[in-house]
């Protein structure tokens, strides 16, 4: 009887034990990755990368034969992607709040499910793939490579996960709350914008940011839209320049090689502050 | 069998009018149906009158919350629910009104708290006129809240934390939030449904006085699936029996002398 108990007991430890260490595994790669970058790019990190535009392939040379650390810095990758995200912003977010509302309040129609279904479908398309399509739709007829492409194929990149969200996130709002307002006469429209929306946005927040984590390293769909740029360019109709893209110049030329590292912590960095910013307000707005 | 039930049904629903309250609302023939099939509320007739606490008692799923959710249209939420018959709130039939109108006339209380989490204290009270755009200024605004929350008896508990959260508040507290906002737009009518099933004895008892205060303003009709609170707080009582308005009458005489059998055997606990 006892032997059983201890038996049980020994088990659980045992389990437990290999538990925690598989979930430390997979906290290993990021460690990694992190201590990686940092151990190879700590060198150029300085005020200059924030200022300054990408180095030529020659000052890097330059710096590079008398042993000084590269010229420049990163500006145009920087405000490429900050120019093109704000475009990407203001395309995906309101089409994909107003999907994910209709979605939330029409759960059963067949239109809805057709429309959940596409979105996934959305999701799983490759990035190249989206690349291509914007390639033909916009740069094309544009005749430009273009920021506004680069920020097209990223809204339809971010658009599936903020109708999940924004989805998900209304359908944990209590429906007490939808007959509290209508027993006070409000219209729907209003009940839907002064007491749905509010009441989700903690999670639809959190959704869009996440989904700005996710393709702000972005790079195949940018090569086919955006380019890139040696200058800051802030006219959405020229070729413009993001920091995943530098990432792929820099690998490109063996004289800028070692920014890779920088610049690769850096976007890093973003996300990872982002993420976790997203995490908090997510939990700061649950609602009881 | 059906012409018995509603003979029935129309002599035992004339509780007389007390002193100087008037004719407030009128049921006549009401029937709520869920689907083409189900009917969960059958031609059920009743005069309510006002300054009146109105009990709708009856065991759980026999059509009480359907008939109140009828009375101010919260059924039109959901396409496939009809309500038929008339429906008159001094005089006029809801089913043709503005259904806006009929809810700001007719205020109404759910079984459970349900304060906006996003709005402090001070805006959940002014609800009612911010989500219809009735613009007020300041002083408006100050005076509304602090007679409804003095009227509901939280003004002292709350008077400190306006911009507060509402969520911040206990169940109790929340509720009569909530019965604070019904009664800001000044209805004619405040709707109930068990408003005290989701609260502790005390925050229960202090909802109770609160109904009977506010009999002296307002007409209430309250679902409740508690006999000893209906003969607490009503004047009159219905008794319900699956969709069915089994007996309607004044509580006293329904609790000392039933005139139906089934609610005898409800009210003596045989079943429910
Ligand atoms: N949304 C709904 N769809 C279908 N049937 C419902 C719905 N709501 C309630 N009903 C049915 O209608 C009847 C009355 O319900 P309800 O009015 O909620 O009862 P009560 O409030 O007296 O407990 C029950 O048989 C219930 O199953
Ligand atoms: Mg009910």
């Amino acid at each position: 009887m006892s032997s059983t108990l201890q038996y049980r007991r020994a088990k659980d430890k045992v389990f437990l034990c290999v538990v925690c260490i598989l979930s430390s595994l997979t906290m290993i790669p990021l460690f990694l990755i992190l201590w990686e970058l940092l151990k190879k790019g700590y060198k150029q990190i300085n005020l200059s990368l924030f200022t300054e535009v990408a180095p030529s392939s020659m000052d890097a040379m330059l710096a590079r034969i008398s042993n000084e650390p590269i010229p420049g810095g990163i500006l145009n990758g920087l405000s490429g992607t900050i120019l093109m995200l704000a475009m990407a912003i203001v395309m995906s977010i309101p089409v994909g709040i107003l999907s994910g509302i209709y979605l939330a309040e029409h759960k059963d129609s067949k239109f809805s499910s057709v429309v959940r279904s596409l979105t996934d479908l959305l999701q799983g398309v490759p990035s190249i793939v989206v690349g291509v399509v914007v390639y033909a739709w916009v740069v094309r007829p544009m005749h430009s490579y273009s920021a506004f492409a680069g920020s097209v194929s990223l809204a339809i990149m971010m658009l599936p996960m903020i109708i999940r969200s924004t989805e998900e996130s209304m359908k944990m709002v209590p429906g007490t709350l939808k007959e509290a307002g209508l027993a006070l006469g409000a219209s729907y429209s209003t009940i839907i914008l002064r007491i749905l929306l509010p009441a989700a946005f903690g999670g639809l927040f959190t959704g869009s940011l996440l989904a700005i984590c996710r393709v702000m390293g972005e790079t195949a769909p940018l090569l086919l839209t955006a380019l890139g740029a040696s200058a800051v360019n802030l006219n959405v109709t020229e070729p413009t320049s993001a920091i995943p893209l530098l990432i792929w110049e820099f690998y490109n030329d063996p004289n800028l090689a070692n920014l890779v590292w920088t610049t690769s912590l850096l976007l890093l960095v973003f996300v990872l502050v982002i993420n976790i910013i997203a995490k908090n307000i997510a939990k700061k707005w649950k609602i009881q | 069998m059906e012409n018995t039930i509603n003979t029935q049904v129309r002599a035992n629903s004339e509780p007389q009018p007390s002193g100087n309250s008037e004719l407030l609302l009128q049921l006549k023939d009401v029937s709520v149906s869920y689907s083409p099939e189900k009917k969960a509320v059958l031609n059920v007739s009743a005069d309510i009158y006002s300054n009146t606490v109105t009990a709708i008692m009856g065991p759980s799923g026999c059509g009480k919350s359907t008939l109140l959710r009828a009375i101010n249209r919260m059924h039109e939420l959901y396409p496939n629910i009809k309500t038929e018959g008339e429906i008159l709130l001094k005089g006029e039939n809801v089913l043709d009104m503005n259904p806006m109108k009929v809810r700001r006339m007719a205020g109404m209380v759910f079984q459970r708290p349900n304060p906006f989490p996003t709005m402090s204290i001070y805006d959940n009270v002014l609800a009612g006129y911010s989500l219809n755009n009735i613009k007020l200024n300041k002083q408006e605004k100050d005076e509304i809240v602090e007679t409804t929350l003095r009227g509901v008896a939280l003004w002292d508990e709350v008077k400190d934390s306006m911009t507060k959260k509402g969520s911040f508040l206990s169940g109790g507290q929340q509720q009569r939030l909530c019965i604070a906002r019904a009664l800001a737009l000044k209805p004619e009518l405040l709707l109930m449904d068990e408003p005290t099933s989701a609260l502790d004895p005390i925050s229960t008892n202090r909802i109770e006085e609160l109904i009977l205060d506010l009999k002296q303003q307002y007409t209430i009709v309250i679902v409740t699936h508690n006999m000893s609170q209906a003969a607490r707080i009503s004047d009159n009582s219905m008794f319900m029996y699956l969709g069915e308005l089994v007996e309607y009458d004044s509580t006293k005489k329904m609790f000392t002398k039933p005139k139906e059998k089934r609610t005898e055997d409800y009210l003596t606990g045989a079943f429910g």
